[in-house]
């Protein structure tokens, strides 16, 4: 790792306030970030640990939604929403492995938007609202594109509010020695219709499968997706797998979401 | 430089780290409790594994900054306090849960990490919650038994491959 210097600030202001240095960056639980670093990847003057700031931890209810704080640990969601959110409980519950998912946050995961992580699915197919420090931004606005999202330079994940929908689940197909999503599909039941969020599938980062949400939201079943599929063009292609494969995985794994939703 | 100070293994400690310092450099080179080990140093294979604040991490994935304040307990800190080893590691040791050892402090932290959480484990949950911790003399049967029988179920039907 290249030096840095190292605050933990107690509230998110002061926490905004110390990322206005140059080239200052915000740590999470720093499962990615601090691996980053050792590879040389990136060479932040300061890193900015948000794990002191309190307001920025725990889950609550709030007009039938779950607030997360953006500081929570992977850990603490799947111990905290398993009888409100379970798909939701089950996702944060299988994500790397244990060590990891005590010092993993929501935030950081969603602030990084890897293409293969879990979260990304869990809050587009939730059509989650992420709240930062300055605004609120929808999921189908917030994720645009591997590693990319709408968050400005500096600004940080404070929390995410999920609805709850009436039925869910989250199928992984995991690509054997990361544990990270080679597939995962994420599909959520709510009055209004049906969402099906994939990742670890496209090159652009987790996305809506439309054509599979129309089909379920008039058929609840995993009969309603046969023959529909999504094209092989745009999918990662690497040795873990080819961009056909992929593309057949996000049929198999959505159908077994839906099975195991209900 | 920054000064951090902690609880390890029940006493104070402290030193003056960089930004960067990990807390397994920490605890190694600071404290010289050099019981928890680096192997694969991308938070992969587990040897690193201690408790902050009673929770497994891998010490090779945080910030000894981040351990300010923090209660710290390493594989120094399992014997029992007349120095016999604790119920876990007399288990590694009854039903040959190590070869070359590397692996174990690892494999001992996150089995009392496990046990404080889950006290009667089945089988498959103690190999989901190693899924962190790798070992490659062992196979992990013998691992898996003697957390088991630390949890102090009857492993006699759990025969060795």
């Amino acid at each position: 790792m290249y030096a840095f210097d190292f605050e933990k600030p107690g509230s998110i202001a002061d926490a905004v306030a110390a990322l206005k240095d140059e080239d200052a960056q915000a740590l999470g639980g720093g499962q990615t970030l601090i691996p980053t670093l050792k590879q040389r990847l990136a060479m932040p003057s300061k890193l900015v640990s948000l794990t002191g700031i309190a307001e920025m931890q725990g889950i609550s209810k709030a007009g039938g939604e779950i607030v997360i704080g953006g500081a929570t640990p992977h850990a603490a969601v799947a111990d905290g929403v398993a009888g409100d959110y379970p798909a939701l409980a089950e996702l944060a519950a299988h994500i790397g492995d244990p060590a990891v998912r005590n010092r993993g946050t929501i935030g950081g995961s969603l602030a990084n938007n890897d293409p293969a992580a879990c979260y990304p699915a869990a809050a587009l197919g939730s059509g989650a609202t992420i709240v930062t420090d300055r605004r609120e931004i929808v999921a189908d606005d917030y994720f645009q594109g591997m590693f990319t999202t709408a968050l400005d330079e500096g600004e940080i994940v404070t929390g995410v509010r999920f609805p709850v929908p009436e039925k869910a689940s989250y199928m992984k197909f995991e690509q054997p020695a990361s544990r990270f999503a080679l597939v995962g599909v994420f599909v959520a039941k709510y009055a209004d219709g049906v969402r099906v969020a994939v990742t670890g599938a496209s090159e652009e980062g987790v996305f809506r499968w439309s054509e599979a949400e129309a089909a379920l939201s008039s058929d609840f079943s995993p009969a309603a997706l046969d023959g529909l599929s999504v094209p092989a063009d745009g999918m990662i292609s690497d040795l873990h797998g080819s961009g056909a494969y992929r593309a057949h995985l996000v049929a198999v794994m959505a159908k077994r979401a839906v099975a195991a939703a209900g | 430089m920054t000064k951090v100070t902690m609880t390890v293994n029940g006493k104070p400690a402290s030193g003056d780290v960089e930004g960067r310092t990990l807390l397994v450099q920490f605890l190694r080179e600071n404290l010289r409790l050099t019981g928890t080990h680096v192997g694969c140093d991308t938070s992969q294979c587990g040897a690193c594994v201690v408790h902050v604040d009673g929770k497994a991490v891998k010490s090779c994935t945080m910030l000894a900054a981040e351990a300010d304040g923090a209660e710290v307990t390493t594989i120094e800190g399992m014997a029992n306090a007349d120095g016999s080893l604790n119920t876990i590691q007399q288990a590694f040791q009854d039903h040959h849960g190590l070869q070359c050892g590397f692996c174990t402090p690892g494999m001992v932290m996150s089995a009392s990490a496990l046990l404080a959480d889950n006290p009667r484990p089945t089988e498959a949950e103690v190999r989901d919650y190693l899924e962190g911790n790798i070992c490659r003399c062992t196979g992990y049967h013998n691992i898996v038994k003697a957390i088991m029988a630390a949890s102090g179920q009857d492993v006699g039907a759990i025969a060795a491959e």
